[in-house]
C-alpha cells in the first residue's frame, strides 16, 4: 500500500518570492495597461469605450499612418539586426572558438564591452562621431579620400534609421556572439573528431556539423532580438529625441508610445491611447513569440550527446 | 537647584524643537536646470533672508522631460509645493485637473497686465493660476566683429538680410547662419515663429487664426515657410544632423556669423563668446514697415493645490510677483524679460537691445501656443516637423502649410 505523497509546500515557498515580485511589477501593470486601453476620458470622467481606442488607432488616418510608419520602421530595425547583427555574431563566435586564435579572451571582452554601456553613452558617442561639425567620421573618410561618401546620416530621412540600427548592432553584437560561443564550446570533441575522420574540416565542418548543432541557440537569439527590437526605445530617444526625426523616419513603436502616453512639449499625454498602442505592441510581440514557439522551435531537431 | 536646571534644559530643548518644526521647506518644480546656480545663490537666499523659517529648494528636471515627469509626480502626490508653469494649455490642464491652485486673489497679481497673465488664465479670464515671471523675445544675434570685418550694416529689411548672408557666404570665413534641423524645434521656434509675425502681422493674424478667419494656407502663413526654404543655402555643411548645442557652439566659437535666437541665449553666449555681439529683430519686407516681434510669455510659477504649506507657498508667490524679484530675476538671467508692470533696469547691453524692440515693434506670442495645440495632431509639434522639412527642402512650403491646415481643421471647429 503506497502512502500518499506529502504535499511539497517547500516548492511553493521557494517560488513565492519570484512569483510575487514578478506579479507585482510585471503581471499587474500589464493587465492594468490592457485594462486602461479600453477606457477613454469624456470631460473629466473615465468611460468604458471597449475597443474604441483601437478603432481610432487603426481607423483614423492620422493615427493609423503614424502607427504603420512606426511598425514599418520597427520591422526594418529588426531586419537589420537579423541580417547584420546575428550573422556577424555567429561568425565572430566561430572565429573565436578556433583553437589556434591568439588573444581570444581579449577580443571576446573587447567586442562584448559595448553591450554593458548605457544607451545614453552609446547614443551620445555615436552622435559625436558622426557629427558633420565635430565628428571624426568626416575626417577619417577624408584621410582615405572618401570624403564625398560622407553625409549627415542621422539627419537624412533615407539613412537615419539604418544608421541607428547599425549603431545598435555595434552595441549588441556581443550577445549573439557570447551565446553562440557557449553553444559551440558545448559541442563534444568526439563529434568533431568523427567529422575529421570522415574528412570534414575547416569551413565545411562549420556548415555541416557545427551549424546544425547550434540552430536551437540561433533560434533563441532570433526571438530575443525580436522582443528586444520591438520594445526598443532608448537609443532612438537619446539620439533623435521623442519626435524621432527627421520627419518621423526613425519613429518606432517605443517612441510613438512614449509621445502618446506621456505627451511631448505642448502635446498633453493621453494614457488611454498610449495604452492602446502598448496593447498593440504586446499583441505583436505575443504573436511573434507564438509563431516562433509553435511554428519553429517545435520543428528544430535537437541532438543529445 | 538641580531640578530647576533640568527643567531649564528640558524647556530649551522643547523650544529648540518647536523652533525647528517651524522651518517649512518648499520645493520648486522647474525645467530650468540651467538656472540652478542662480536660484541657489541669488534668488532663494534673498527670499530666505526676508522670510526666516521658510526654506526653499529648487529641484529642476531636464526640459524635455519636465511635462511628463511633473504629470507623473502630481498623479503620485509627490510633486513640489511650487510648480513652474509652462504657458497655456499644459498649465491650464493642470488647473482643470485641480493640480494648480487658483491664485486670482494674490495681491501681487495687480502688478501684471492682462496680456502678461493671459498665458496662465482660464479661457474666460476668470481665474489666474500662475504668477507670470518672464517672457522671451526672438530675433537674430550676430557676430559684430564679423559684420565689421566684412563691412556689413545691420540689416533691417529682408533684402538687406539676404544680401548680408550672401556677402558672408561669398567671403567664406564664416558660416552665414548657425542652425540645424536635427532637433527640429529651432526650425519652428527660432525660424517660423521668429520671422512669421512680420508676415501675419502679429496679434492680428494670430487671433484671426484662432477665430477661424484666416487659414494656415493663406499667403501670410505660407510666406514665412518660403523664406525659411531660402535659409538652406546659408546653413553649415551637414546642417541636417546639426543639433541645438552644435549650433550654439558654432556661433560662440566664432565660426558662424548670424544666429537665429531666443533671448534666453544671452547669458550663455555672454560667458562663451569671445567676440562682440549684437542683435537685430526679424527684418521687415520694406523699409519703414511696422515690425512685429515674438515676445513670448514663457514662464510663470504656481502653487500645487495639494501642498501641505499653502500659507508659506503663497508668501513666496507674493514675493515672486514683487518688483524686487522682477529686478533680481531679469538681471540674474538677462534674456528672461520681466512681465512685471514696473519697469526693470537691466545692465546687460544685449538684453537691453532685445527689450528695446518692445518700444518700436508690436509684440505677439508664438502662433501655435494658445488653444491651437489642444488637439491631435498637435499643431506645435507638427510645425516643428514642417519647418524642419521646409528648410531641408524635403517638403514645399505650400505642402507643409496644407498639411498643417488639414491637421488643424481635423479637430478645431472654427477652422473646419
Amino acid at each position: 500500500m503506497a502512502t500518499r505523497k506529502p504535499v511539497r509546500w517547500h516548492i511553493a515557498l521557494f517560488l513565492a518570492p519570484a512569483v510575487l515580485v514578478y506579479t507585482a511589477i510585471m503581471i499587474i501593470p500589464l493587465f492594468g495597461t490592457l485594462n486602461l486601453s479600453l477606457f477613454n476620458e469624456d470631460g473629466n470622467v473615465r468611460v468604458f469605450v471597449g475597443l474604441g481606442n483601437f478603432a481610432t488607432l487603426f481607423g483614423e488616418p492620422l493615427w493609423s499612418e503614424a502607427f504603420w510608419n512606426a511598425l514599418g520602421n520597427n520591422a526594418w530595425f529588426f531586419l537589420i539586426h537579423m541580417l547584420v547583427q546575428n550573422p556577424i555574431g555567429i561568425a565572430l563566435a566561430a572565429i573565436l572558438s578556433t583553437p589556434r586564435l591568439r588573444m581570444a579572451a581579449f577580443y571576446r571582452t573587447a567586442i562584448f564591452i559595448p553591450t554593458i554601456l548605457s544607451f545614453v553613452i552609446v547614443g551620445f558617442v555615436w552622435k559625436l562621431i558622426l557629427s558633420p561639425i565635430w565628428g571624426i567620421a568626416p575626417g577619417m573618410l577624408d584621410m582615405v579620400g572618401l570624403k564625398s561618401l560622407f553625409a549627415p546620416w542621422l539627419g537624412k530621412e533615407a539613412y537615419a534609421l539604418t544608421t541607428l540600427a547599425l549603431i545598435s548592432v555595434w552595441q549588441f553584437v556581443g550577445i549573439p556572439m557570447m551565446l553562440i560561443y557557449a553553444a559551440l564550446l558545448s559541442i563534444p570533441d568526439e563529434v568533431l573528431e568523427a567529422a575529421e575522420m570522415d574528412g570534414i574540416t575547416g569551413v565545411s565542418q562549420f556548415w555541416k556539423i557545427k551549424l546544425p548543432l547550434i540552430l536551437p541557440s540561433i533560434g533563441i537569439i532570433s526571438i530575443l532580438t525580436f522582443v528586444g527590437n520591438f520594445n526598443a526605445f532608448d537609443l532612438i530617444y537619446v539620439a533623435q529625441g521623442a519626435l524621432a526625426g527627421p520627419d518621423y523616419s526613425t519613429d518606432i513603436l517605443g517612441t510613438f508610445l512614449y509621445r502618446t502616453f506621456f505627451g511631448f512639449q505642448l502635446q498633453l499625454g493621453d494614457p488611454y491611447m498610449g495604452s492602446a498602442i502598448a496593447g498593440a505592441m504586446f499583441a505583436i510581440i505575443l504573436v511573434g513569440v507564438c509563431v516562433y514557439l509553435f511554428g519553429i522551435q517545435t520543428r528544430l531537431r535537437r541532438y543529445q550527446f | 537647584m538641580k531640578s530647576t536646571f533640568r527643567i531649564a534644559l528640558l524647556t530649551s530643548t522643547l523650544m529648540a524643537g518647536a523652533a525647528w518644526a517651524e522651518d517649512v521647506t518648499l520645493t520648486i518644480e522647474s525645467w530650468r536646470n540651467d538656472d540652478l546656480s542662480i536660484w541657489q545663490e541669488q534668488i532663494i537666499p534673498a527670499f530666505e533672508a526676508a522670510n526666516p523659517g521658510i526654506k526653499v529648494v529648487f529641484a529642476p528636471t531636464a526640459p524635455a522631460e519636465y511635462n511628463a515627469a511633473l504629470n507623473s509626480k502630481l498623479a503620485a502626490g509627490s510633486a513640489g509645493d511650487l510648480i513652474t508653469c509652462r504657458p497655456f494649455d499644459a498649465s491650464l490642464e493642470l488647473y482643470n485637473q485641480g493640480n494648480l491652485a487658483d491664485l486670482s486673489g494674490l495681491a501681487s497679481m495687480a502688478n501684471f497686465s492682462s496680456v502678461a497673465k493671459s498665458a496662465w488664465q482660464t479661457d474666460d479670464g476668470a481665474a489666474t493660476f500662475c504668477v507670470p515671471m518672464a517672457s522671451v523675445i526672438h530675433g537674430f544675434i550676430y557676430n559684430k566683429d564679423a559684420f565689421d570685418a566684412l563691412g556689413i550694416a545691420v540689416p533691417t529689411t529682408r533684402d538687406e538680410f539676404f544680401a548680408a548672408l550672401d556677402k558672408i557666404k561669398a567671403d567664406g570665413t564664416y558660416i552665414p547662419m548657425a542652425m540645424g534641423t536635427n532637433d527640429q524645434w529651432e526650425a519652428a521656434t527660432m525660424g517660423y515663429n521668429n520671422i512669421g509675425p512680420n508676415y501675419w502681422k502679429g496679434e492680428e493674424g494670430r487671433l484671426a487664426l484662432i477665430k477661424g478667419e484666416q487659414k494656415l494656407t493663406d499667403e501670410a502663413w505660407v510666406a514665412p515657410f518660403k523664406e525659411l526654404a531660402r535659409w538652406k543655402d546659408y546653413l553649415g555643411d551637414g546642417f541636417e544632423a546639426q543639433t541645438y548645442p552644435d549650433s550654439q557652439n558654432l556661433f560662440t566659437l566664432g565660426r558662424a556669423a548670424v544666429y537665429p535666437a531666443g533671448s534666453w541665449e544671452i547669458s550663455g553666449f555672454n560667458t562663451q563668446a569671445q567676440f562682440k555681439m549684437g542683435a537685430f529683430p526679424p527684418p521687415v519686407g520694406a523699409a519703414g514697415d511696422t515690425c512685429y516681434i515674438s515676445d513670448h510669455t514663457d514662464i510663470a510659477i504656481g502653487m500645487n493645490a495639494k501642498t501641505a504649506h499653502p500659507e508659506e507657498t503663497k508668501k513666496f508667490l507674493e514675493w515672486v510677483g514683487s518688483a524686487e524679484f522682477a529686478a533680481m530675476y531679469a538681471n540674474a538671467l538677462p534674456g528672461f524679460f520681466s512681465l512685471n508692470s514696473t519697469a526693470v533696469e537691466m545692465k546687460d547691453p544685449l538684453a537691453q537691445e532685445f527689450v528695446s524692440w518692445r518700444g518700436k515693434c508690436q509684440s505677439t506670442i508664438r502662433s501655435t501656443y494658445q488653444i491651437l495645440s489642444r488637439g491631435t495632431p498637435n499643431l506645435e509639434n507638427e510645425t516643428w516637423n514642417a519647418s524642419a522639412n521646409v528648410i531641408k527642402g524635403t517638403e514645399t512650403p505650400e505642402d507643409a502649410a496644407k498639411r498643417l491646415q488639414d491637421g488643424l481643421a481635423s479637430w478645431y471647429e472654427p477652422q473646419k
